[in-house]
């Protein structure tokens, strides 16, 4: 039985398709068998720690780093035979800023833009109006040391939004900037999202990948752990709410075995323990009722650091 | 940028759109580059002016008249004759050296825009043409001042004398795509620019028959000449500025052996820097 060809119409082909990817440096397996498609517009996110191989993944993504094996497709093609096609369809913010500081801020995006084969008077034009939506209008000829960290990242998106890409990468793009820096960021980013770019990204931050995926991997050791909403993760790998309670460093570990049995589960990290439960404070209630005094105690909504710990029992950011 | 499912159309245009980058990407790197020595400018414009004049006024000038009072020329010219074609070639291995060390360093660490390059359409392979491209034309115009310059001294006899431009620009290239087949692939400059500055283009510079003919050495000594890209282009470089009398097979050695190295060089850089961004 052949599907209906108006059920296909409307289930848009997958940008990315990636199955049983691998990349490995001698017997070490940096990418370990990655299998995830991403959807064209939607916003779709590696989560893992630092070595985790989601800069590996996207460098394969990004058609510059061959695989081992697996097979890949972006945009409907194999990069290892039509990487140069692939990447004139990419935009790429890599984890360092690899801006050119010989040049000023705008000569940067023009000579860009160059290298996709755009013509110069377009590419100025181009170049004008992303220095705008990087809120660099002003910076246009200023020298790229001179820019504050927030600012080289906004230009280093800017650049790569130079050839309009079908496909935007970021690798950790905020990793480094002070929260006001990262919200500017975010709000970019998601005006990116709003115009339907699809946007790839890997993070260390919980925090980033609510704000910007649709969707995300939990990705450990080159090996995917979960994959879903940050919601849908949330539901599934963790409870509701979560008790932080701290005893001090040297108690917490005994304390916990007189907390066993509250709520769903408990986890004990070197300075606090967590309580993972459907209603906090009700914990908090039971805690200090059987005499036993946290320092400090916080109730606060699951999040993906706690699904996280719960898949690899390590936290995030190490 | 809408979201619109991949069709036929779209692949086609994707495929259209690799086709300007893979044939002129060579030519982008090159204009980045140009565009980046703009920075410098200025020193590039003054010792391409201020080199000529500071050599040929203290040897083809100043030593020359202790030469030539002591010897009746060398080769069947005047010492700023025999000199200056030398030291034209010289000028080209100077830029060459220069070019080719600290920015493919730069380009890799410190300041990395091969990164950059590759993950827009650009090949590892391109990237070293378009090194290389920017070396000669900066190359070119700095040798092409160096000639006007000796014309003004009056030292350059034959009217074939402007083929030492090619000749030069041949000559950096070889030496520059040799060190670029190194620097390229050095992960940490531990001092091995400095090295290969003081222990590779120094004496090179002092042994290829630059101020003396190279059989002033004794035989034993001979054979860095004869290994040097410079003392090759030096020696080409006298053929076409007063007719320097070799055998014509010699002649056509240095240029084999120059066209070989330099394409060597070209070859091996653009391996390196492939397999060196496709990690």
């Amino acid at each position: 039985m052949s599907p209906h060809p108006a059920t296909l119409d409307c289930v848009p082909a997958p940008v990315i398709t990636a199955t049983s990817l691998v990349k490995k440096y001698k017997d070490f397996a940096a990418v370990d068998g990655l299998d995830f498609e991403v959807a064209p517009g939607e916003s779709f996110g590696l989560l893992g720690p630092n070595g985790a191989g989601k800069s590996t993944t996207m460098r394969m993504v990004g058609a510059v780093s061959t695989r081992t094996s697996g097979t890949l497709s972006i945009l409907g093609l194999d990069p290892d035979q039509h990487g140069p096609e692939i990447r004139s369809r990419l935009g790429v913010v890599p984890q360092q800023d690899n801006l050119d500081t010989e040049l000023r801020a705008r000569d940067n995006l023009i000579v860009y833009g160059r290298y996709f084969g755009l013509p110069r008077k377009q590419v100025e034009k181009r170049a004008d109006e992303l220095l705008a939506f990087a809120q660099l209008e002003d910076r246009a000829k200023a020298k790229v040391d001179d820019l504050s960290g927030g600012m080289k990242r906004r230009l280093t998106i800017a650049r790569a939004l130079i050839n309009d890409p079908r496909i935007l990468l970021l690798d950790e793009p905020t990793t480094g900037l002070d929260p006001q820096a990262r919200h500017i960021l975010w709000d970019r980013l998601f005006r990116l999202k709003e115009q339907g770019t699809t946007l790839v990204l890997t993070t260390h931050y919980m925090d980033e990948a609510e704000q910007l995926c649709d969707r995300l991997i939990v990705v450990d050791k080159g090996k995917i752990m979960a994959e879903g909403s940050p919601a849908e993760l949330i539901r599934k790998h963790s409870s509701r709410e979560v008790l932080e309670v701290r005893f001090g460093s040297d108690r917490n570990a005994v304390v916990a075995e007189q907390l066993h049995g509250s709520g769903e589960r408990i986890e004990v990290l070197p300075d606090r323990i967590l309580v993972y439960s459907d209603n906090g404070e009700a914990e908090l209630e039971r805690i200090t009722s059987a005499g036993l005094q946290p320092m400090t105690s916080l109730v606060r909504r699951s999040s993906l650091e706690d699904v996280f710990l719960r898949l690899t029992g390590r936290s995030l950011i190490e | 940028m809408s979201a619109t499912p991949l069709e036929e159309h779209d692949t086609a245009a994707i495929l259209a759109a690799g086709a300007k980058p893979r044939r002129f990407g060579a030519f982008y790197v090159m204009e980045h580059k140009l565009l980046g020595m703009r920075a410098y400018a200025q020193t590039i414009v003054a010792t391409s002016i201020g080199n000529p004049l500071v050599y040929l006024f203290a040897l083809g000038i100043g030593l020359a008249t202790l030469v030539d009072q002591n010897a009746s020329g060398l080769q069947g010219v005047g010492y700023l004759a025999f000199v200056a074609p030398a030291l034209l070639a010289s000028a080209a291995v100077t830029v060459a050296a220069e070019e080719a060390t600290y920015p493919f360093l730069l380009g890799f660490k410190w300041v990395p825009i091969f990164y950059a390059m590759n993950a827009a359409p650009i090949s590892g392979r391109q990237i070293a043409s378009g090194m290389y491209l920017a070396m000669l034309a900066r190359i070119v115009p700095t040798v092409t001042i160096y000639f006007v310059i000796m014309l003004l001294f009056g030292a350059v006899p034959s009217s074939l004398g402007w083929l030492m431009i090619p000749a030069a620009a041949l000559t950096g290239l070889a030496v520059a795509t040799l060190i670029g087949s190194y620097s390229s692939g050095v992960e940490e400059d531990k001092g091995q620019m400095a090295m290969i500055m003081r222990f590779g283009v120094l004496p090179m510079f002092l042994f290829s028959g630059t101020f003396f003919p190279l059989e002033q050495l004794p035989v034993y000594l001979q054979w860095i000449g004869w290994i040097s890209p410079l003392w090759h282009g030096t020696e080409l470089s006298r053929v076409f500025s007063y007719g320097l009398e070799e055998p014509i097979w010699l002649t056509v050695i240095h240029v084999v052996y120059l066209v070989g190295l330099a394409a060597w060089g070209w070859l091996a850089t653009q391996r390196v820097v492939t397999r060196r961004l496709n990690k």
